[in-house]
């Protein structure tokens, strides 16, 4: 890997590094706060060499009555690396501390943003004196943000019990509980806070104490939040401007309602075999949860018993389909090479994390590419599919389901914590626009001539589906290679060779029947293609973006089919005169493409854990064109 | 549709595969096949809904001798796949066929979790106290001290009683049988079939090629009757030529005893009553071994509950009937939603 560009990691936390600039407003109750709040969280943030603007919010009445919307103070700030001019048009994240304060905040934040809430807070009395009719973290009032609801209030309280302070007082530590989660949500330093609260309550040092403690339990929350909470998940998603119905989704929900998707197109019914792991974890609950379709979960002993009973399944003529992350796949291997010497249909679905061995659970990454395509004992080739956004899991689970039915194999399905745990904006899709591929399993001849368990459609070279159940196609199968015509057991060299090359062909043939490569942004033909896969999306299509504003005749190319690729692909690449695959990996699918096409690149990887920064690829594409 | 509407009657023929059976000559699988292929037809389910689910091993190559559905899995898995097979159609009779090395090591985990959950599954245990396929390495049910390849000094590990660790596990069928037992094995398959459960069958297993006659202490015919103790739900736990032993509680040990009848006092009475549905009883039975002891054979406990496949449909059903048949566009929309014009 000559031409490989540096990365540099920075302190930021994730998922935020691709901001060029934040707006954020702390609004709660007069009592609650804020502005102290909103002056330490600026200080902490210029200290951090920003530049910024803020627009503190009071309230007109001076005793205003606590809960009522006339009390809501707000604090907003606007921060970035640029030059911020303004306090900032809507707020990227809103932190309300009270139904009064979203009451009156949350039609200014911006279309997908973040809405931190104190649920403690939203009693009914508290919804009453703030004029909600119905409880606003129930009804539709929140659907096109990303709401991150804690009990705020009861943290607090949990934090501070041991300096025991009355209950009053140790609720209004919640404040500085608040700060420390937004400190750390955007890598700022608690010293200066920790500082300032020494000095104001130097004559209550237990306050000051409290204070700290609450100021350090919020921060430490976010600190040890699961990706699931939503916390990590804030990103800027591009603006969805196709007409229709949207909601929000995750990774994990979209790849749930895809796989019931595309095993209802199929005719199937699900087996789901999974063990929880961080953090494919969310896939097992959300259809554990959908048992009135008909879906069937099995919360397996280990990660090989997952695999297995999803193979059952599978062998019984259900959709098998096991869940899980990359120490879970690497457990699974040899179960995959059973469901590929038997020809059995399974969605294997890997939401990758760091690795090796138990890495980073919590962080994201796309360094399972070779395990994926490569990772088995024997020629033991698979289709491998990977997601690039929450919404596209759903086409993407469907894509798979086609493919594994179709084609009698195993499929390799592969998303990634960031994808699995993110929400972003999503159009619901209508079953309708999505054509059925219904399932025949193989019965025998009705002329009572002898049934053929082993016949293959030579056109898919997929052999046929038949259920334990079916009279007259009894038949056994193994994991030992079995001769070609009979299905029997046979060690015979050259069926051996013969059975090897139908597996390789058989995989190889599905380029056929997938959709050609497109170009996902720009021409088919310039100076570079930044070519991606997975959750990269996002920063590549930004970058891409911007540096085609700067002039520069460059195309962002996302690839859906792994394994095979598009056949497509090889001669689209040529067009372009650079090529530079950013991977959140040491050069996985750089090798990969440079194995299958011969092909010169630039690999550009980062292992951090953390998404690449727009900027990072934008520096990129200008390095390469000599701009820089 | 389990049951044989057909009215020709089948035959063990009819449950035989045409492939040639590849065990070494003597090996006490040969009596295992053939009993459960003369066994079968009494049961009288169709063959197209029955299937043989085995690991690997010498035992594990089963399903490819009979006529019916069969998967031959990875080391170790049978009952994990088995299990997923179940899920997916609870209609299918699932046999699942393993050994001592398959289903105790490297796939002691999966027996564990398929008792403890009772999935309705008939499990055969062969147990040889020996790895055959792989020539003869020692297996966790050998005997500490077992000389074998890879422990030319003698093993120096302790055993595990297969029956203990099933009764252990939460199994709640448990039986036992020898090889050459031709006459109880059929009734032996046909209560673990008819168990709606994990029927969990221990099979000791002559391999006349690595571990000869280990067995030998109570599969031996002439010392049949004072070595073997057949327990039979409701009757008193007797053996001997004479049927003049018999097994009592010892109050003072709190074990079981041998004692012989009209000796000392001892009275027919005395002998304890097989109950199958006692899991204390079926612990001490289990733990009977020579040569202080008969071995315990038969159905040592039977005490059914829900299976787990049963109750997973059931679930399934409670929920459906409770929200209705899920509608995926209904869900999907069913969220907070906002439209885009
Ligand atoms: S090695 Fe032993 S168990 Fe295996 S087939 Fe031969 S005799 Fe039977």
């Amino acid at each position: 890997m000559s031409a490989t560009v540096a990365t540099k990691l920075t302190s930021e936390p994730p998922n935020f590094e691709e901001l060029e600039s934040a707006v954020v407003r702390f609004a709660g109750d007069s009592g609650d706060g804020m502005q102290m709040t909103g002056a330490q969280f600026t200080t902490s943030t210029a200290l951090a060499g920003a530049d910024l603007a803020t627009f503190p919010d009071f309230p007109a009445e001076i005793r205003a009555p606590a809960g009522t919307t006339f009390g809501v103070s707000a604090f907003q700030i606007n921060f970035g690396s640029g030059t911020v001019l303004t306090a900032g048009d809507e707020p990227d994240v809103l932190v309300t501390m009270n139904p009064a304060a979203l009451k009156m905040n949350i039609g200014e934040l911006r279309e997908g943003g973040m809405v931190v809430i104190d649920t403690g807070a939203f009693t009914p009395r508290n919804l009453q004196k703030a004029g909600f009719e119905t409880n606003p973290l129930e009804d539709d009032t929140l659907a096109r943000f990303q709401a991150i609801e804690l009990d705020i209030s009861a943290m607090t309280l949990e934090a501070v019990k041991s300096f025991g302070l009355s209950n009053k007082d140790a609720l209004r530590c919640k404040n500085m509980w608040t700060l420390g989660l937004m400190l750390w949500m955007f890598g700022r330093k608690r010293q200066t806070v920790i500082e300032w609260l020494t000095t104001k309550f130097e004559k209550h040092p237990e306050l000051a104490a409290a204070n700290i403690a609450a100021l350090n339990a919020g921060h430490a929350f976010g600190e040890t939040a699961e990706m699931s909470t939503g916390l990590k998940s804030y990103h800027i998603a591009p603006a969805k401007t196709e007409p229709g119905l949207y909601s929000t989704v995750t990774g994990s929900q979209a790849m749930s309602w895809g796989l019931v998707a595309g095993a209802q197109l199929a005719d199937l019914t699900i087996m789901l075999g999974s063990y929880p792991i961080t953090p494919a974890s969310p896939i097992l609950h959300q259809l554990s949860a959908m048992k009135e379709f008909g879906v069937i979960t099995f919360q397996a002993e280990d990660e090989i018993a997952a695999i297995c009973s999803a193979i059952g399944a599978s062998f019984a003529g259900l959709l098998g389909i096991t869940s899980s992350s990359g120490p879970g796949i690497a457990l699974k291997t040899e179960a995959m090479g059973l469901a590929i010497s038997t020809e059995l249909p399974l969605i294997i679905v890997n939401s990758q994390r760091g690795g090796p061995s138990t890495g980073l659970p919590t962080k994201t990454e796309q360094s399972d590419l070779y395990q994926a395509i490569y990772g088995r004992n024997g020629d033991a080739p698979l289709p491998v599919l990977s997601a690039a956004s929450p919404g596209d899991c759903f086409e993407t689970a469907i894509e798979a389901i086609r493919i594994a039915t179709k084609y009698m194999t195993p499929v390799m399905l592969l998303t990634d914590g960031y994808i699995a745990n993110a929400a972003e904006p999503w159009k619901i899709p209508d079953m309708a626009d999505f054509k059925p591929f219904p399932v025949q399993h193989a019965v025998a001849p009705e002329d009572g001539s002898e049934g053929k368990p082993f016949e293959r459609n030579m056109d898919t070279l997929a052999r046929v589906w038949v259920k334990p159940g079916t009279p007259g196609l009894e038949h056994r199968i193994g994991g030992l290679e079995r001769d070609f015509e009979t299905g029997h057991i046979s060690y015979d060299p050259e069926n051996h060779q013969k059975m090897t090359d139908l597996r390789h062909s058989k995989i190889a043939g599905i380029a056929r029947d997938i959709p050609a490569q497109e170009v996902t942004l720009g021409e088919d033909s310039g100076d570079v293609a930044v070519v991606g896969w997975g959750s990269t999306y996002g920063p590549i299509d930004l970058a891409v973006r911007r540096a085609r504003a700067d002039g520069i005749r460059v195309s962002h190319i996302h690839i859906r089919h792994l394994n095979p690729f598009p056949t497509n692909l090889e001669s689209l690449l040529a067009g372009f005169d650079q090529i530079l695959i950013p991977e959140m990996n040491m050069g996985q699918l750089y090798t990969v493409l440079k194995d299958r096409f011969q092909l010169k690149a630039t690999a550009m990887n980062k292992v951090s854990g953390q998404p690449f920064k727009i900027s990072e690829i934008h520096q990129a594409i200008n390095e390469l064109v000599g701009k820089a | 549709m389990n049951e044989q509407s057909d009215i020709k009657k089948l035959t063990p023929k009819d449950f035989a595969s045409d492939q040639e059976v590849r065990w070494c000559p003597g090996c006490g699988d040969y009596a295992i096949l053939k009993c459960m292929q003369r066994t079968l037809p009494e049961i009288g389910t169709d063959p197209a809904n029955i299937v043989f689910v085995s690991g690997i091993g010498c035992s594990s190559r089963f399903p490819y001798y009979m006529s019916t559905y069969g998967f031959h899995t990875i080391h170790g898995r049978a009952p994990a796949i088995a299990t997923g097979l179940k899920l997916a159609n609870p209609d299918l009779d699932v046999w699942v066929v393993t050994g001592d090395g398959d289903g105790l090591s490297i796939g002691g985990n999966h027996m564990l979790h398929v008792l403890r959950r009772n999935v309705d599954l008939n499990i055969l245990l062969f147990n040889n106290e020996i790895y055959g396929l792989t020539k003869g390495q020692y297996s966790p049910t050998s005997k500490p001290g077992t000389v074998s390849p890879s422990t030319p000094y003698g093993s120096v590990e302790g055993s595990v009683s297969a029956c203990a660790f099933a009764l252990g596990s939460g199994g709640r069928f448990i039986a036992r049988i020898i090889d050459t037992d031709q006459k109880h094995m059929p009734d032996i398959f046909k209560r673990a079939h008819a168990n709606k459960g994990a029927s969990f069958v221990e099979i000791f297993q002559n391999c006349p090629i690595y571990n000869d006659k280990v067995f030998a202490d109570f599969t031996e015919k002439a010392t049949a009757a004072e070595t073997r103790l057949y327990c039979q739900h409701g009757e008193r736990l007797i053996f001997g030529k004479e049927s003049d032993k018999g097994i009592r509680l010892n109050i003072d040990t709190l074990g079981l005893e041998v004692v012989s009848i009209g000796e000392n006092g001892v009275k027919e009475d005395d002998i304890l009553i097989h109950d199958e549905t006692n899991r204390m009883l079926a612990h001490m039975l289990v733990a009977l071994e020579p040569p202080d002891f008969p071995v315990a054979l038969g159905v040592i406990y039977a005490d059914p509950a829900p299976s787990f496949d049963y109750s997973v449909h059931k679930q399934i059903e409670m929920v459906t009937a409770e929200r209705g048949k899920g509608d995926l566009g209904a869900l999907m929309r069913g969220g907070r939603t906002w439209t885009v014009n």
